[in-house]
């Protein structure tokens, strides 16, 4: 009962910023500027949600998302722009094949661990970059041409679609698995949990939504270039994570609509940008390595009188 | 004969991989970090020794020395600022550390200089010594001269002095290490002392070898030594110097053959390679997981 009250709340407020925001592009309130940031900040969520699984949840450390991003923006720019196919197939071209992407580049590498995990899934997206770097059909480095046709509805659904499976797929079987993972990966084995697959699944789950991000990404801008989706855009997306919380999906939703708004208000100064960035992941990895809410939801600090953890 | 000249190529080349290895394969070796601010290192060394040269009108060799002296005493700014707290931090914890000082240096150094390329100017006599019909620069002998000393030096503190036999027994066990009345603090510091040392003598080298320098030049370089790091077995230091040389041969195969665009590909298809295969590397151990 109390699971299905959480999610009702969830989509009435869904509905309701979606009708307020749609009703001032509308009326004609919000321009073009600013419909861009709020699609900005849909992609940026969707990013860090879908990184927020395999980091927050599983504990697998991955600082390659940018290349399962680049391959759903590209391979939906190929069925809308070269195989014209309508918007909604695109999206859901995009966010399998990088899903696909996700499966293979997992079942190898996420036998690693640590360090060692992040610096080979980085190796892949920097591959991942190069091959569409040498492809000439979609460009090479001159980059792809795409229409734009990403509007407001398209990001907002790619959100909350993100928000509720990841969220339920946390709460579910499998999210305890991937859970027990991040705490103890011996125990956890020990326990009889098949760790791998749990790993694979939360991976090849957030490629999806990287590839879907991607996807709604490629068409919001009219060009999309592989220099885009180099490790810096990997490490943004990990600094919306980092800086929510690991483990916290509420958290990384905040730091990325935060993030959104300040990168967006420093736009002409990029280098003061990276600067604030970069000092603001050093301080909370010195002070509060937990990041801003630790593995706390932001539904946990409205529940008073109750004593210590959230019963699930 | 161009087989051959390419092989010198790809000797520079990997021996400017080997000199920057060689601290992240000391570093990690030390205290399990991957130093992602190595390859900033690397890149402050070259700009270091770009304005030594070019506003005070010093020589190679003083150019070099100040970078490394100057290099060194980054390195432990950043370690002592940085990393110390972090000891008993998680993994992750220190890694997203590494990267946001990673970030920092590169934007701060944007931030006051711009990110325009700068060209090196020529403090070596530009001549080449004909050998067996093969025209190999001076420059490239000096290179190799110059780490093949260096490398000679770093094994000579590694074995032969007290504070070598330190970061041996610190790397091996840093509580016993304490325990023996070893300072463990300093030791560690001494490590990223040399590391850094290295990377700004690389950086220099890589400055006069290739005579253009940017603030982001040193991300490429530097994931690519910590490949050669890993290939090599990491922790292993003559590891990071067979392994710096190969992936710079690689390259310049891979380059020669016609693939240039898939050159940083080929260093990448390596590492994956080698993860999965042998993560150990070619001169490291196999350690046992313990629960």
């Amino acid at each position: 009962m109390k699971k299905s009250k959480a999610f009702w709340v969830f989509s009435v407020l869904a509905l309701v910023i979606y009708a307020v925001v749609q009703g001032l592009i509308s009326g004609g309130i919000l321009d073009l500027y600013y419909q861009n940031i709020l699609v900005q900040m849909c992609i940026n969520i969707m990013l860090a949600v879908s990184l927020h699984i395999i980091i927050g949840i599983t504990g697998q450390f991955s600082i390659g998302h940018a290349g399962f991003m680049a391959v759903g923006a590209y391979f939906s720019a190929i069925a809308t722009m070269k195989l014209g196919l309508p918007l909604p197939v695109g999206l859901l071209l995009g966010a399998v094949v990088a899903a696909l992407a996700g499966l293979l580049v997992g079942i190898p590498t996420l036998r690693l661990k640590g360090d060692y995990l992040a610096i080979a899934t980085l190796g892949f997206a920097e591959i991942i970059r190069i091959i569409f770097l040498n492809v000439d059909y979609v460009g090479g480095a001159a980059g792809m041409v795409v229409m734009n046709m990403t509007t407001w509805t398209y990001a907002f659904a790619g959100v909350v679609i993100t928000i509720i499976v990841i969220s339920n797929f946390t709460k579910s079987r499998h999210g305890r698995g991937a859970i027990s993972i991040r705490e103890d990966e011996i125990a956890a084995d020990a326990m009889g949990i098949n760790t791998t697959y749990y790993k694979v699944v939360a991976f090849t789950i957030g490629s999806l939504f990287a590839g879907l991000a991607g996807a709604i990404y490629a068409h919001n801008f009219f060009i999309i270039q592989p220099t885009t989706f180099n490790f810096l855009k990997s490490f943004d997306i990990l600094i919306y994570v980092v800086l929510g919380g690991l483990g916290s999906l509420s958290g990384s939703v905040i730091a990325a609509i935060f993030l959104t708004v300040v990168s967006a208000y420093l736009a002409n100064f990029p280098e003061t940008r990276m600067i604030i960035y970069s000092l603001v992941l050093i301080l909370v990895m010195l002070y509060r390595p937990t990041g801003l809410m630790g593995t706390k939801e932001i539904t946990s600090l409205f529940k008073f009188g109750k004593k210590g953890g959230t019963k699930i | 004969m161009e087989w051959i000249q390419q092989l010198v190529n790809g000797i520079s080349l990997g021996s400017i991989y080997a000199l920057i290895a060689l601290g992240y394969t000391m570093v990690y070796g030390i205290i399990k970090l991957i130093n992602f601010a190595h390859g900033d290192v690397f890149m402050l060394g070259a700009f270091i020794g770009f304005y030594a040269i070019s506003r005070w009108e010093i020589g190679f060799f003083p150019a070099l020395i100040i970078s490394m002296v100057l290099c060194a005493i980054i390195g432990v700014i950043i370690e002592r600022v940085a990393y110390k707290r972090l000891r008993s931090a998680t993994r992750i914890a220190a890694l997203i550390t590494a990267i946001g000082v990673s970030l920092l240096i590169e934007y701060t150094v944007i931030f006051f200089r711009g990110a325009s390329p700068e060209a090196y100017p020529e403090v070596l006599p530009k001549s080449s010594i004909n050998i067996l019909g093969v025209n190999i620069s001076s420059i490239s002998i000096l290179i190799l001269a110059v780490t093949i000393v260096l490398m000679i030096l770093l094994q000579f503190i590694v074995h032969k002095t007290k504070i070598g036999k330190a970061m041996r027994a610190v790397s091996l066990d840093a509580d016993a290490a304490r325990l023996m009345g070893i300072n463990v603090d300093n030791t560690i510091s001494a490590t990223f002392a040399i590391g850094s040392a290295l990377a700004g003598a690389a950086g220099v080298i890589f400055g006069v070898y290739y005579t253009r320098i940017e603030p982001l030049m040193g991300v490429l370089p530097g994931l690519k030594a910590f490949i050669a790091a890993v290939f090599g077995g990491i922790g292993s230091i003559p590891g990071a110097m067979v392994g710096g040389l190969s992936l710079g041969l690689v390259e310049t195969v891979v380059s020669a053959l016609g693939f240039s665009l898939w050159r940083d590909a080929a260093a990448f298809v390596i590492l994956i390679l080698i993860l999965i295969l042998k993560p150990s590397g070619i001169f490291g151990k196999n350690t046992r997981e313990k629960v």
